[in-house]
């Protein structure tokens, strides 16, 4: 490859002629990812508030948190919620100590898809290692390995969290089918709806367009060809994936809100904090 | 008429300096009028590359307020004129004099791209029939005027500048129209892969943030070829796959 006429001076760190606040975008992801992975971590090694049944407010409520679905197994001295894999820890599982809840199983899985993502990517190559902090603005390091080499190289399995991701959003939108179900008393299920049911079928709906939105996916769907008029699944569906992926960073953010918002509306209702607002 | 202070970097190769120049601004202006006002009026030495006027020629790419973009392009009424505006040549090239930078790497780059190769024509006379739909995708990488500044702001080559690695922002595009194409039978993966550097790109948008024709640098261009890159060497399924056809 031709090299340019060197030399060529690298800046110091933060180092730049911007005249703008270049520092607040990467601040803001700084602080939206770090208080996102605080709360998801804390809820994982919780093990408890799962599911609004548990409380005797909303013991009518059928909601299971986003963060532990799917339920493989009730935490062992909690009531069955009836929407575990198995009524208790498998013999398979037995081995794990008792702090390892249910959640911390499975979220390895949504959170690779997130994790190796493009756009997120993008973002917390600034936010959190500062390469570069924004554009324009000057690195803390003179070394660069970029996606070329060990480790990040491994960013690259993003299309197989991609299809897990697919799965979860099924199992995700048979939770929502479940939500629209309230026990009536008498060991029988009542069809309605509640607000927690909305929230639910919200989070099912920003995580497809999220999920769709993939650059993989687009990639899987025709991008991958050189006649996009013969994607697999057609061209229309093709289009549809792009409309998707040209605001993928926002349904990144509304999707990942859409989580922990979720989580935060069924943990208090199976804390008994507040009761759901059934609509009817 | 209004008076603002510009801050022009002046210097060559062996080191330079912001210089300042008091200018009379008006409704109407771009930071590449000033820059020849104060050329006619104050330094008429100040070298500085130029051509249209009109952002179509992509010649001057200029650093504006630590910014790169088309001095032609930025209005004055986007600037905070009541602060010294700087203008510095591209950070990504070595400097020539003043303003302008020694941009001949980018064309010795692009001669290493493998060409389009088409299929054999469709029809007897010699012509292909190609669906708007699949030509429409690559369209928007003919856009490219060839400014640079993507080239400019990429850390890659800014910061740690890996020219013989990387081919930059720019020639991603231009390889990406080219595999892209529907008539296109050439195979440039594997030198996307190893020669042209794709993987040092870690996706941040900053050449799509300063191009000034809007091309989705890295959602269009960079991120699919990445992908097609997976497809050959990191997909395991699809190898798998590959070597029971007896591919490789």
């Amino acid at each position: 490859m031709s090299q340019a006429a060197l030399p060529l001076k690298q800046r110091g760190w933060g180092q730049t002629m911007r005249r703008d606040a270049w520092w607040v975008q990467p601040l803001a992801v700084f602080l939206g990812l770090a208080a996102f992975l605080v709360y998801a971590n804390f809820r994982v090694f919780e093990g408890a508030h799962y599911y609004s049944g548990h409380s005797e407010r909303n013991a009518a409520t059928n909601y299971l948190t986003p963060f532990y679905s799917p339920l493989l197994f009730d935490v062992p001295g909690v009531r069955p919620s009836g929407h575990a894999w198995w009524s208790e820890k498998p013999a398979l599982l037995a081995w794990l100590p008792g702090w390892v809840s249910p959640a911390a199983l499975i979220l390895i899985f949504p959170a690779g898809f997130r994790f190796t993502c493009y756009y997120y990517r993008g973002a917390y190559y600034k936010a959190f290692w500062a390469d570069p902090p924004s554009c324009a603005v000057g690195e803390p390091r003179k070394g660069y390995r970029g996606e070329n080499s060990l480790p990040l190289i491994l960013q690259n399995v993003h299309r197989y969290f991609l299809l897990f991701a697919v799965l979860f959003l099924f199992i995700l939108s048979y939770d929502v089918w479940h939500a629209l179900w309230f026990k009536d008393g008498a060991g029988g299920y009542r069809f309605g709806v509640g607000l927690g049911t909305l929230i639910l079928a919200t989070n099912v709906v920003l995580l497809t367009g999220y999920t769709f939105g993939c650059h993989s996916m687009r990639h899987l769907m025709g991008g991958g060809r050189d006649c996009v008029t013969k994607a697999p699944l057609g061209h229309g569906f093709y289009e549809c994936v792009s409309c998707l992926n040209r605001r993928h960073m926002l349904w990144a953010w509304l999707s990942l809100f859409s989580v922990a918002f979720s989580d935060v509306y069924v943990r208090m209702l199976a804390a008994g904090v507040w009761a759901d607002w059934r609509i009817f | 008429m209004a008076t603002a202070t510009f801050q022009v970097w002046r210097g060559d190769e062996a080191g330079g300096s912001l210089r300042e120049y008091k200018a009379e601004v008006g409704e109407g202006m771009v930071v590449l009028d000033v820059i020849h006002q104060i050329q006619a009026t104050q330094a008429p030495d100040m070298a500085v590359r130029w051509n249209c006027k009109a952002g179509k020629c992509g010649s001057c790419s200029a650093e504006i307020n630590g910014r790169p973009r088309l001095m032609c392009m930025t209005r004055l009424s986007t600037l905070d004129l009541t602060q010294p505006v700087t203008v510095e040549p591209m950070q990504a090239f070595p400097k020539v004099k003043d303003l302008v930078t020694d941009v001949s790497w980018n064309f010795r780059v692009k001669r290493q791209i493998k060409p389009f190769r088409p299929r054999t024509p469709d029809a007897p006379d010699g012509t292909w029939r190609i669906d708007q739909k699949d030509v429409e995708r690559v369209q928007e990488f003919r856009k490219c005027i060839e400014c640079f500044l993507c080239q400019d702001v990429c850390h890659v080559l800014r910061e740690h500048h890996k020219h013989d690695q990387f081919i930059g922002p720019r020639f991603l595009v231009y390889a990406a129209a080219l595999e892209m194409h529907p008539l296109d039978t050439e195979n440039r993966v594997e030198e996307l892969r190893k020669a042209h550097g794709v993987g040092f790109c870690n996706i941040t948008k900053c050449c799509t943030a300063v191009c000034p024709e809007e091309i989705k640098i890295t959602d269009n261009a960079i991120i699919p070829l990445k992908e097609r890159v997976v497809d050959e060497y990191y997909d395991p399924i699809k190898m798998f796959f590959r070597f029971l056809g007896g591919r490789k």
